[in-house]
């Protein structure tokens, strides 16, 4: 029996969110006194997944079949299925991800498991009994979550879980097919479009975001945020009135009903801070909020503030950072 | 075609969150429930393609006690044709997600949707367990729905892009946007709503596999540090050197 820690590779590396993903599962084969394996999925190579001995993985498994560059749900599902009952699995730790629920919600019912999403903490186990904390009601309070049967599936939120880094210790890189046939691979996408990301940097992976509303005035005033953003190293967002006027793509929405953030830094720029925008953002570590209104809703829920004009104030913060170094 | 649309009630996203005194249950009381906003697509987009289709229909279904009715009158009022309530309180994903394949598998549903998640247990976890237990598709979280014949071309939201997925039916879609534009409820559809078919059934299936052991709320803010917008630079150095984010 073992720990399966499901590990998202892209472009050869793995995902940052997936570094956290697994420490999180090498730290609960801790506590259960077993060793954690890694299923790769995506897109890796040999080295990269080696390296995940520093986030205390012993085993990866790997399928290099070429079809699984791409998330195809049904053959995901079997083979994460066909790895977890080859290494006699009771506990699966995956990315709390696009990937990771369309995944790990098909595999609690073929494994009969019990699931948590959206995990913020390491478990309290007690006698094989499993407490979880997870985010709910959008970000607004946490659920402490008992975990039922002999089976969990605990999907873990991104940035919640410090990634260790034990550095040298490498991770034994095993071949793994799982007999994916072609029916597997029924849904398999006719195509992948993947956006330009603003610096390279994903919006959901980000460690630092840079997010305009209605006070940037219009679209084009964007350089603004794309310059601070860009020497932070940080991935641009926008509220939702901005995404649905079309100054900014949909998936910059950060929000309710768009993407969840929970960055170390969130800026926000001329955002009032509607509760349906915090939803969004409120689990980040540190926010600052610009806004010349020193009224806006969004200064209680923020860290530090400037009230200010944007255009006078956005300039002055990307110099400085420029003469950081 | 016919089309399953499943609803969650929800607080209003403007709720304050607050529990009863054991931390055990959201506390309801003077709480203004909704359609989960997320499902409003998945309810829109159905009636949409019904209407393109010039046929079908749209069956709303939600698992809840009596008090969900307004809001399955509501669905039925922005369009939906019939309603079925599962008559309990929906005690976790795996206990809706039974409900709803149980459904799907005796009225022969062609289109199981719904919302990405719920905006109060945030789960986005109902989509797969439903088609597991059913064997079929899923594609979460989908952006864009169509319907050629028995066909589906959806594109599904990945981290940094989409896949453009096609499926063909029975299948099941958890929506999100820019599906389309959510439709309200008109006086025409307020009338014909009260004499729409609701059907209740009871339950069935195991049970919960999880269980909420208390709820809290998140620690408070420590209250926001003012920085004068003419020395906005001292904001990065405070940044780097007090909150070490940079």
């Amino acid at each position: 029996m073992s720990v399966l820690v499901v590990v998202e590779c892209d472009n050869g590396e793995v995902k940052k969110s997936s570094l956290e993903v697994a420490s999180y599962g090498s730290q609960v084969a801790q506590m259960l006194g077993t060793s954690a394996t890694a299923i790769a999925v995506g897109e890796a190579t040999e080295a990269n997944l080696a390296k995940l001995g520093e986030q205390g993985i012993s085993k990866v498994l790997y399928d290099a079949e070429p079809r699984l560059k791409d998330f195809v749900n049904g053959a995901y599902t079997k083979l994460i299925a066909t790895a977890a009952q080859q290494e006699d699995s009771k506990v699966i730790v995956l990315a709390n991800s696009n990937i990771g629920a369309a995944v790990g919600s098909r595999l609690s019912v073929r494994l009969q498991a019990s699931l948590a999403t959206n995990v913020v903490e390491l478990p309290k186990v007690n006698n094989g009994q499993f407490l979880v904390k997870r985010g709910a009601f959008s970000g607004k309070a946490f659920a402490d979550v008992t975990l039922q049967g002999d089976r969990k599936i605990i999907a873990v939120k991104k940035n919640s879980i410090e990634a260790l880094h034990e550095a040298g210790k490498t991770a034994q890189v095993v071949a793994f097919s799982a007999q994916l046939t072609d029916a597997d691979f029924a849904d398999a996408p006719k195509q992948v479009v993947m956006q330009d990301q603003a610096g390279g940097i994903l919006l959901p992976e980000a460690d630092k975001v840079v997010s305009g509303g209605r006070g940037m005035k219009g679209p084009e005033n964007w350089y603004l945020i794309e310059d601070l953003a860009k020497a932070l190293g940080a991935a641009t967002a926008c509220s939702k009135p901005v995404s649905d006027v079309d100054w900014r793509p949909h998936h910059e929405h950060v929000g309710q009903t768009g993407i969840t953030v929970s960055p170390n830094l969130y800026i926000a720029c001329g955002i009032s801070g509607a509760i349906q925008h915090l939803a969004g953002v409120n689990s980040s570590k540190v926010i600052v909020v610009i806004n010349k209104d020193p009224e806006a809703p969004f200064f209680k829920a923020a860290d530090y503030g400037i009230v200010g004009d944007v255009f006078d104030v956005l300039p002055k913060l990307t110099q400085a950072v420029k003469e950081l170094g | 075609m016919k089309f399953l649309v499943c609803i969650s009630n929800v607080p209003d996203t403007t709720t304050k969150i607050t529990f009863t005194p054991d931390n055990k249950e959201f506390n309801k009381a003077g709480v203004q429930f909704v359609i989960n906003p997320w499902d409003e697509y998945a309810l829109t987009r159905a009636i949409e393609l019904k209407e393109a289709q010039g046929s079908g229909t749209v069956t709303v279904l939600n698992v809840g006690e009596a008090d969900t009715e307004p809001n399955i009158r509501k669905a039925l009022a922005i369009g939906a044709d019939d309603a079925i309530r599962v008559n309990a309180h929906p005690k976790d994903a795996y206990f809706v997600a039974q409900q709803i394949a149980s459904v799907a598998k005796e009225g022969g549903y062609d289109v199981i949707l719904m919302g990405k998640e719920s905006i109060d247990y945030n789960g986005f976890q109902v989509h797969g367990m439903v088609g597991e237990m059913l064997g079929i598709p899923t594609v979460a979280p989908a952006m864009k729905l169509d319907m050629n014949g028995n066909t589906a071309t959806l594109e599904r939201e990945i981290e940094g892009g989409k896949e453009i997925v096609e499926v063909n039916t029975p299948f099941v879609a958890s929506c999100q946007q820019p599906m389309c534009e959510p439709r309200i409820p008109n006086m025409r559809g307020i009338m014909t709503a009260r004499t729409k078919p609701l059907k209740v059934i009871e339950p069935v299936g195991e049970g919960a596999r999880t269980e909420v052991a208390e709820y809290a709320l998140p620690p408070k803010k420590q209250g926001v540090k003012l920085i004068p917008a003419e020395s906005a630079g001292d904001l990065i150095k405070l940044l780097r050197n007090e909150a070490k984010v940079i």
